[in-house]
């Protein structure tokens, strides 16, 4: 599948747009970290949990639960809210 | 920002160990809120070569030299949006490589574990011990690396031990922008001998290499009103051992200046002369590299509503050199009026150099520094961001 990666962690790969695989969330993070390690702890903290700032988004809705399921042709959207100064 | 603020004098040559030190081209290692610099000084310590930012837009807790080889860098950043790490450089900050698994708490049940939001103080093992590195937390927590830096794991029962989690509070009983471990100090003569500090949660010691701690508040006031045998009120802004005597550690707390000389389990206050229109709060506290009786701390406004500025708007480092009995205001260089900066808990710093350098940064953006030993100051950067943490280094 298709992942939007935010400005602030394009230093990781390199690109805007790459491809992970897996059939939840969790699988999709953990293939983006095998390929772009470190990528992970950035996004999501030590209990799985979203960073604050972090924002998710698949088929259009945001989700917050990593076991959320995924289809191959499923475009995963992360973005970066920005705030303070 | 200024690269070179004062001619440069050539160096003498010196049979003296320290004015060797002080030769050896000392660097200053700068973590501010929007990234890190170095400043490499010329063996006078006259002109600075500034070297970044590096890491520019990440807010880095504190920038530090590995003393045991002498290279080795280790920064402690996150940005305001993503998750902290830990950064290592080889080669004097040249290239930096992120570390493998930094500082983060264990898999707790759902919804009961802690995240750390950023690693605060990093402090480098026994020298016995190459590799081996600590890191404090906000939120409180211990950690250690065996491989120089590249993978952290929980270090001792603390972090999880339901007493220390009670000590450490909540993070309503912390500092504004986090509670925070740190001043995590290895005794010279015993890699198993450790101390470290919580904002809020008080000293603790360790006497079997981290396996256990205990606190060390005896002597230590708290705010007027908490209970003095709680060990959750106390907050230690900074506790220093002074190398020349490991026996001895001094200590900027919330409630004065302190020394504690071992085996004694009692801070004494030593803050109280002090003048009274300056008073004995602040955050940094400095030692001196060889005299256990010398030591630094800079004082700011801790009345009414703490407005954290210096006394008055008149900045000014104080220094004993009698262990505390008397303290001296030292001044020269600095603005005599409206300057409502301060210095934070990390951010001064001493080399070994003869006579002692002191360096310190502001939450303005200005780095300081002494050639001797603070009896006069000299801007030698400003328009840095909001300054985090000042180390004085020697790279080989």
């Amino acid at each position: 599948m298709n992942v939007l990666i935010p400005g602030p962690l394009r230093p990781y790969t390199g690109r805007a747009r790459v491809e992970a695989s897996g059939a939840t969330l969790a699988d999709a993070l953990a293939d983006l970290d095998r390929q772009y390690p470190g990528i992970r702890f950035r996004m999501i903290d030590e209990q799985d949990r979203v960073r604050r700032h972090v924002r998710i988004f698949i088929r259009g809705d945001q989700v917050f639960d990593l076991r959320t399921p995924l289809a191959p042709d499923d475009e995963v959207i992360i973005v970066q809210a920005l705030s303070g100064g | 920002m200024a690269r070179s603020m004062q001619r440069a004098v050539p160096a003498r040559a010196s049979a003296n160990p320290a004015r060797r030190a002080a030769r050896s081209q000392v660097s200053i290692l700068l973590a501010t809120r929007k990234g890190a610099w170095l400043f490499h000084g010329d063996p006078a310590r006259r002109t600075w070569r500034v070297d970044g930012p590096h890491f520019h837009g990440h807010v880095v807790n504190h920038l530090m030299r590995d003393p045991r080889d002498g290279t080795t860098l280790l920064a402690a950043a996150k940005t305001g949006h993503l998750g902290p790490t830990i950064f290592r450089s080889t080669n004097r900050g040249r290239t930096w490589k992120e570390a493998a698994r930094p500082p983060a708490f264990t898999k707790a049940p759902e919804g009961e574990g802690r995240a750390v939001d950023h690693t605060f103080w990093l402090a480098p093992g026994h020298a016995s011990q190459p590799g081996v590195w600590f890191a404090g937390t906000s939120p409180q927590g211990l950690f250690r690396s065996e491989d120089a830096g590249v993978t952290w794991a929980p270090f001792s029962s603390i972090n999880d031990d339901p007493q220390y989690r009670k000590w450490m509070g909540t993070v309503q009983d912390g500092t504004p922008d986090g509670p925070k471990l740190h001043s995590i100090i290895v005794d010279p003569r015993d890699p198993d001998h450790l101390y470290f500090a919580m904002s809020g949660g008080g000293v603790h010691e360790s006497v079997d290499g981290g396996r256990t701690f205990a606190p060390l508040v005896n002597g230590l006031a708290v705010v007027e009103g908490f209970d003095v045998d709680e060990v959750t009120f106390h907050d230690p802004h900074c506790v220093r051992l002074c190398p020349s005597n490991p026996d001895r550690l001094y200590q900027q707390n919330h409630c004065g200046i302190y020394r504690l000389d071992r085996p004694s389990d009692t801070w004494v206050r030593i803050g109280t002369r002090m003048p009274k229109r300056v008073g004995d709060i602040g955050f940094p506290m400095v030692v001196h590299p060889r005299d256990a009786d010398a030591a630094w701390v800079f004082p700011m406004d801790g009345t009414t509503v703490w407005p954290r500025t210096s006394p008055d708007g008149k900045p000014a480092v104080y220094a004993t050199r009698n262990a505390g009995r008397t303290w001296q205001r030292l001044d020269s260089g600095m603005p005599r009026e409206q300057a409502w900066w301060t210095v934070k808990r990390q951010a001064m710093a001493a080399d070994a150099g003869e006579p002692v350098g002191l360096y310190f940064g502001t939450t303005s953006g200005e780095l300081w520094a002494s050639r001797d030993e603070g009896t006069r100051w000299t801007c030698i950067a400003r328009h840095l961001p909001e300054i985090y943490a000042v180390e004085a280094a020697v790279f080989r």
